[in-house]
């Protein structure tokens, strides 16, 4: 198991996209994309990237569903202040003491913080765990330290950690 | 009727496209740095393969969404090479 | 262009309606990434057009050719993943190395923070 298939969840997904890239389901293209998915995933081996383990599934799919709510929000907020173009608008950086640490939810919480329009990752230090986030429009009372640790760090823990 | 309905939704969404592929090529042209051209070119990459895709739904066929997904993966890697340019000033260490 | 004309009329406008919202976007999105002053602010523009306008996109595709075909096409899926998979990782990118470059000119805007400043505004107008 762990020898042939190192990485079963990164190989589901490999064969999941053979699968909808040739738009077939026939016993043919489901072996192939099989060998497929499982060859590539030996690549991950030589990259020695650590094992991929969800711990609840039902909690990916509330991170899921907070994602894109909070997407489609801030779209809005973002669409609205490309074209009022305010002009006390106040961009600035956040300091946010990060609590999570494992390899995965890093990466996860820097993809949906850079995918949300309105907010981007910055910069992150691992020795002290600081992360700085650039905002469009800081304002006053939005404490985004907070919005970050109760919106996502919560469920990224739960999962990852 | 359907038919009007979707060939005018389809004639504004391209010229909608269009002109974000123009302000997007004006910031390349304009810069005034480096990476405001590289964001510039990365979001000239992702506005030509929404087109494509709206090209796609317009004839009618599939060709066109091949076309999008190499221009999606392709641009990907131009823009993460030039940014390793940037930072690094080579591309593979 | 049979297809079309044989399309039922919610599906039109319902594809229409997906079609229109998402290329707006993406024009907001553009015009943002002309209009903001620095590349911090800059970098906030073009997601607009790779999440919430590629989505609706390609939901309209997917919903065109689902009806067209009589059959499922769920394709669309694979650039939606890969799309929303890469952009966040190219803005990583792009953003270090303005924080490099910044820094080696020897203007770095994170100096004013701070365990006791946790945020700093920088001016619109630079």
């Amino acid at each position: 198991m762990s020898r042939w298939l190192p990485y079963p969840v990164i190989s589901a997904m490999l064969l999941a996209t053979w699968l909808l890239l040739n738009e077939d389901l026939s016993v043919a293209h489901v072996l192939l994309g099989t060998v497929v998915a499982i060859a590539g995933s030996w690549v991950l081996v030589r990259l020695e990237a650590p094992p991929l383990i969800f711990r609840r599934l039902w909690i990916i799919l509330r991170l899921a569903l907070e994602v894109v709510v909070d997407m489609t929000r801030s779209n809005v907020r973002v669409a609205r202040l490309v074209l009022k173009d305010k002009r006390d608008r106040t961009p600035g950086f956040v300091r946010i003491e990060l609590s999570v640490r494992s390899h995965y939810s890093l990466t996860l919480l820097a993809c949906i913080i850079t995918a949300t329009p309105g907010t981007s990752w910055v910069n992150y230090e691992s020795t002290s765990n600081v992360l700085v986030i650039h905002v469009l429009d800081l304002v006053d009372g939005d404490d985004w330290g907070q919005i970050i640790k109760v919106r996502y760090e919560g469920l990224l823990k739960e999962i990852f950690e | 009727m359907s038919g009007l309905i979707l060939t005018i939704a389809l004639t504004i969404s391209k010229g909608f496209l269009t002109l974000a592929m123009a302000a997007s090529a004006l910031r390349i042209l304009r810069g005034p740095r480096a990476q405001d051209r590289v964001l510039g070119m990365d979001t000239l990459y992702v506005n030509a393969m929404l087109l494509l895709l709206v090209f796609g739904i317009g004839s009618g066929t599939t060709l066109y969404f091949e076309v999008a997904l190499v221009i999606g993966l392709l641009g990907f890697v131009a823009t993460v090479s030039m940014a390793k340019f940037l930072m690094r000033g080579e591309v593979i260490e | 262009m049979n297809a079309i004309e044989e399309l039922p009329v919610w599906a039109a406008i319902l594809t229409s309606a997906l079609l229109l919202l998402g290329s707006s976007l993406a024009l907001i999105g553009s015009i943002g990434l002309l209009r903001f002053k620095t590349f911090y602010e800059r970098i906030h523009a073009p997601t607009l057009g790779s999440t919430l306008g590629l989505f609706s996109i390609l939901a309209a595709s997917m919903l065109y050719f689902s009806i067209a075909r009589t059959r499922p096409v769920v394709h669309e899926i694979l650039i939606g993943i890969f799309v929303t998979t890469t952009t966040p990782v190219t803005f990583l990118f792009l953003v270090q190395a303005t924080l490099y470059r910044d820094r080696f000119e020897g203007s770095d805007p994170l100096s004013g923070l701070s365990e006791e400043r946790q945020s700093v505004k920088t001016p619109t107008g630079s």
